[in-house]
């Protein structure tokens, strides 16, 4: 090809299939999530004042250890890596399960590159549940709306923080602020924590407001500086992983309705029309998966191309999630538009994470700078 | 793709890559005539290393043929035209391999993998395309030979070849399926007339063949009489396409001359073109990614289905791409290189105009399975979907309609 001089370097690739561990560990979660949380229970709890399944959390962290995986041993975690955080993330997707997953998981991303280890060990071990205030649509570098006032010997925040991923149930706030990290008690002083009627039911956000909050500030020092955008970063890397087993989900749920029902005395599942939908969703979703284990790999290996590889991911997979979640509502024809029905929590959530932790095409500006294709 | 076990005595990696050492001490690729080169690698088991001994080969591992080869290419050692003879090597030769008796293997695996006689494949007809099965190429005994009746297409290669592989029916009174055989034709005998068949791009890369009383001996049948289908099925699974180890480009394919044709031509740009190239940049990082999970899990002893969405994506991709890049070029994209009726070698795509491209890739979509097809082989395959109703079963080949 003539295009020679300007072609992109390729990374290596590295290993995109499941390991035997990695394979055990999804295991492990999907019974727990089957047992704890069947899709009627986490559609019964949208209407609870509950939105967050706190014992399954609680199980998930201490019994299987998800919120320490790619914390190191001597830091308190269980010495894996996000390859296995991107696991566990497939299986909650596929579950929609009402966890704070996503939040820890940035939460955690953020706070090893800090010297707060005591905080980051409680994290590991599930015992206390952290939460990066930012809008939930934020990808990385946008501004912060919350200021720092110096008052005696501490400092306060002020200032209000909209559409927070998983801080209903959060113990503590880590808060960008100017030059650092502010670390907040949820529960505090100058804390007023309202939980939005969110269109995502299984994953509802909260609006945060600081108004004298006392916090103690996090920047440089002997361990890296917080990298608040490092941290947005790791999560939508394995974002990209949710949104592939909700599609593997949707997908699945879909086939097995088109080969249960008849009409004019066939299977719907026999008719050409359907049966190629689903076949362009599988490819689509082969795909997905590819991309996300690439993203996973490289925030698990640090490599240079993790920008580039998540970027991809988050494109690629927010709209093969929210063309497996569409499309399979449409295939289940007007049962799929009842409440009582999953459908509806699947498309929520896919919908949802098509904006979270930046949109398709917020991730394709990204892209455009980084492979030299600009506007 | 032939999957037999390798013998306990088969070679192993550094064993071959000595014998290769050997034989390149004996054999100097540069004062070597080219073609008796090749002949002494085949005789010494350095063509096709996991073919049997005897055969080309040394039965040893199919993967160990890359490090083999690279050896030879490092030496400066002559090709055997495997461009031109891609029909030969990668399906003719393991259908062969398979269903041959040893006099057909020793008769036409030697001057095949040396490139000194090009194959073809006669198998689509006018009237049977993705229905392969629906053949009417007739194929009657006429005392000693076989007599075939007929017209094929899409045949690229015939007009360089000396065999073709060829599906023909024996029996009009079976059902489709069961009414075919498999023969090997010989390009040179009376009554084959091959003439070269205008596509759209205006060049003539195919062809069309006609076959008039053309008698062919028994001895160039491949399988049982009415086992055609079953051959044939096997020379068209070893048409997929093989994806190796190794790691594939970044920007390789279409979106290649695309994506340079962009950053050349900042004048082109607007903001519908760049989300436009942006998405098909993911997509192509998306499918090179999948076809490198593919590779790896087929290393890994898992094969696994994927490889049917491949070519369905590359064809879309192909098309997308070549359409924006010829989008890109404004009033010079209304412009098309040459018209005139020309026969092509191999095509080098990337070297080509983005419209001959964009004219190119829409058989993509067509050649080597349709994509229809392919979502169905998906659906049913992968998916576990009810195959599509068939109105052919149980009914005689001459009794449906057509």
């Amino acid at each position: 090809m003539s295009a020679a001089a300007t072609t992109p370097t390729t990374p290596e690739t590295g290993d995109l299939l499941y390991s035997d561990v990695e394979e055990d560990l999804r295991a492990s979660v999907r019974a727990l999530v089957e047992k704890q949380a069947p899709w009627d229970a986490v559609l019964r709890r949208t209407d609870t004042e509950d939105p967050v399944d706190t014992e399954l959390w609680k199980r998930l962290t201490q019994e299987i250890g998800v919120a320490g995986l790619a914390v190191p041993e001597e830091r308190g975690g269980a010495g894996a890596s996000w390859r296995e955080v991107a696991v566990v993330a497939e299986e909650l997707g596929r579950a929609v399960a009402p966890v704070p997953f996503l939040g820890s998981v940035v939460a955690t991303a953020l706070l090893l590159g800090t010297g707060e280890d005591e905080l980051l060990a409680a994290v590991a071990a599930g015992e206390r549940t952290a939460a990066l205030a930012v809008g939930a649509t934020r990808g990385a570098g946008r501004p912060v709306p919350v200021t720092v006032e110096r008052q005696g010997a501490g400092d306060l925040l002020q200032g209000t923080v909209t559409a927070v991923i998983d801080a209903v149930t959060a113990d503590v706030l880590l808060v960008p602020v100017e030059g650092g990290v502010a670390v907040v008690e949820a529960d505090g002083d100058g804390v007023t924590r309202t939980t939005v009627e969110s269109l995502d039911m299984t994953r509802r956000l909260t609006d945060v407001t600081f108004d004298g909050a006392p916090a103690r500030i996090v920047t440089g020092g002997d361990v890296a500086g917080a990298d608040v955008d490092g941290a947005l970063r790791i999560g939508a890397a394995i974002l990209a992983s949710e949104q592939l087993g909700l599609a593997e989900r949707c997908l699945a749920d879909t086939v097995s309705y088109l080969r249960t029902r008849h009409q004019f005395g066939r299977q719907l599942a026999s008719y050409q029309a359907l049966k190629h939908r689903l076949a362009d969703l599988w490819v689509a979703i082969t795909q997905a998966r590819a991309t996300a284990r690439y993203a996973a790999r490289c925030a698990a290996d640090g490599s240079p191309d993790l920008p580039v590889a998540t970027a991809v991911a988050a494109a690629h997979g927010a709209e093969v999630a929210l063309l497996a979640a569409e499309d399979g509502l449409q295939l289940h024809g007007g049962i799929g538009f009842t409440w009582e029905h999953p459908a509806h929590l699947f498309l929520k959530r896919a919908r949802a994470d098509a904006l979270v932790l930046g949109s398709a095409d917020h991730h394709r500006t990204v892209l455009a700078e980084l492979v030299d294709l600009p506007a | 793709m032939t999957t037999t076990d390798s013998p306990p005595d088969a070679p192993d990696a550094s064993a071959l890559a000595r014998r290769v050492e050997e034989f390149l001490a004996e054999h100097d690729p540069t004062s070597t005539d080219p073609a008796q080169f090749l002949r002494e690698r085949f005789a010494a088991g350095l063509a096709w290393v996991h073919y049997p001994a005897g055969l080309g080969g040394l039965g040893a591992e199919n993967g160990l043929q890359a490090a083999v080869d690279a050896a030879f290419a490092r030496a400066g050692a002559p090709e055997n035209r495997p461009r031109l003879n891609v029909i030969g090597l990668g399906m003719a030769a393991p259908t062969i391999l398979r269903f041959g008796d040893d006099e057909q293997k020793q008769r036409w695996l030697p001057s095949l993998w040396t490139g000194e006689d090009i194959w073809c494949q006669l198998f689509s007809e006018p009237g049977a395309g993705s229905d392969l099965a629906g053949v009417g190429t007739s194929a009657v005994w006429d005392g000693d030979a076989w007599v075939l009746n007929g017209q094929k297409v899409w045949t690229s290669m015939a007009h360089h070849a000396r065999w073709g592989i060829l599906l023909a029916r024996t029996d009009p009174e079976a059902v489709k399926h069961r009414g075919l055989s498999y023969f090997v034709v010989d390009m040179t005998a009376p009554g084959v007339e091959v003439r070269g068949l205008r596509q759209i791009t205006g060049e003539a890369e195919f062809n069309e063949v006609f076959l008039t009383d053309v008698r062919v001996p028994d001895d160039q049948r491949l399988g049982e009489v009415g086992q055609g289908w079953a051959v044939a099925q096997y020379t068209l699974m070893n048409e997929r396409v093989a994806i190796g180890g190794g790691t594939l480009p970044r920007e390789s394919g279409a979106v290649g001359p695309l994506a340079a044709r962009w950053r050349e031509h900042p004048e082109a740009r607007t903001p519908g073109l760049h989300d436009r190239m942006l998405r098909l940049w993911v997509q192509t990082e998306a499918a090179r990614l999948t076809a490198e999970r593919l590779g790896q899990q087929q290393a890994a002893g898992q094969p696994g289905p994927e490889g049917s969405g491949v070519k369905i994506t590359y064809a879309r991709l192909n098309q997308e791409c070549s359409s924006l890049e010829l989008e890109l070029q404004g009033e010079d994209g209304l412009r098309y290189p040459d018209y005139t009726e020309r026969r092509p070698e191999v095509e080098d795509y990337g070297s080509r105009d983005a419209g001959w491209r964009y004219l190119r890739f829409r058989a993509n979509s067509i050649e080597g399975g349709t994509s229809e097809i392919l979502r169905n082989v998906v659906a049913e395959r992968v998916l576990g979907l009810p195959a599509e109703a068939r109105a052919d079963k149980d009914v005689p080949w001459k009794d449906l309609p057509r």
